[in-house]
């Protein structure tokens, strides 16, 4: 038997060097040999106490994970549509697995409700070159699964009237992903 | 984008190296030269390939609260209706999309409260519904090149 010790620390909150250092890199990592020690620099921290920050908001999981944008726009996917699914809550984990699962999957979320207007709690995004390579690839999904049988509906993006980082919140105090 | 790119991006996701060298120790495990390594993600943010690399915070966790909504605006009331929608700066994104629910937007503020509050203000400047629907779970999918 494996005797299970619990010393994880009470949650505490972010103090204010940690808000510094989160606001400081929302635009990404700063691609030099050194990064941390050129973000320590920029906030007159040593690059130990930036790497051991950085170390605690991740195991704590302020930070999620790093990660890379990418713009799929601009490497010709014109086309977005955000793909929404009325599947049953007790269903719900094992579609969404199955979904994340195909490459051309992007994003998958289970959202609230909005009875009875909005009958919807699961989203995918579906990125492609043309709306028909969108509608071949739900398509071969659909097939291959048999989710026919769930209600769904297409919503293909049309224009973009704002797109921005949600930079300017950290600004203000607020954090966003 | 070439192999090596993609074994790249791919490699730059989950794992990245929190340690004084990171890019070196990366370097490593994909078998490059560290400034090789350096030079290429540069110019793949350079051309617009990558738009960032770096944290993504856990909003929810940090004290803020973050939400899509959606509205359904007839195309005569479009123009207006965005223009309210996007003067406030809490508003991340805004798409129009092919729907009768027809504006999508991701909105993020400091409490509920303060979420609620803009919506009922677009709501009553604009004349139209919003609905709120706020992320219940994520299946974290990452960014998958077929390497």
């Amino acid at each position: 038997m494996k005797l299970v010790v619990d010393n994880s620390e009470p949650e505490i909150a972010i103090d204010s060097i940690d808000q510094n250092l989160i606001a400081s890199i929302q635009n990404g990592l700063p691609i030099c040999k050194r990064p941390y020690a050129k973000i320590a620099d920029q906030l007159e921290l040593s690059e130990n106490e930036v790497i051991d920050r950085i170390s605690k908001l991740l195991d704590r999981g302020f930070i999620k994970r790093f990660g890379v944008v990418v713009r799929h726009h601009e490497l010709g996917y014109k086309e977005n549509a955000m793909i929404v699914w009325d599947i049953p809550d007790d269903q719900v984990q094992i579609i969404a697995n199955k979904m994340k699962s195909y490459s051309f999957v992007t994003l998958c979320y289970r959202r609230a409700r909005q009875l009875p207007e909005w009958r919807y709690n699961l989203y995918c995004m579906i990125h492609g070159k043309s709306r028909d390579e969108v509608m071949n690839l739900l398509n071969e999904m659909l097939d291959s699964n048999n989710w026919h049988s769930f209600e769904y509906d297409i919503l293909f993006s049309k224009q973009r009237f704002k797109q921005r980082a949600a930079n300017y919140i950290l600004n203000q105090g607020m954090l966003e992903k | 984008m070439n192999q090596i790119d993609r074994n790249i991006i791919n490699h730059m996701q989950n794992d990245f190296p929190v340690c004084e060298s990171p890019f070196a120790k990366m370097a490593a495990q994909l078998d490059m030269d560290e400034e090789v390594l350096i030079n290429r993600i540069q110019s793949l943010l350079d051309d617009g390939t990558l738009s960032r690399f770096g944290p993504m915070y856990n909003i929810e966790k940090l004290g803020g609260q973050y939400s899509l909504v959606a509205m359904s605006v007839p195309e005569h009331d479009l123009e207006s209706v965005i223009e309210v929608v996007n003067s406030y700066p809490e508003v991340a994104h805004n798409y129009e999309r092919d729907h009768s629910f027809n504006v999508w937007f991701v909105i993020a503020a400091e409490t509920v409260t303060e979420l609620k509050d803009i919506l009922k203000k677009i709501e009553k400047r604009t004349g139209y519904a919003t609905y709120d629907m706020p992320k219940l779970e994520e299946f974290y999918i990452g960014l998958k090149f077929d390497a």
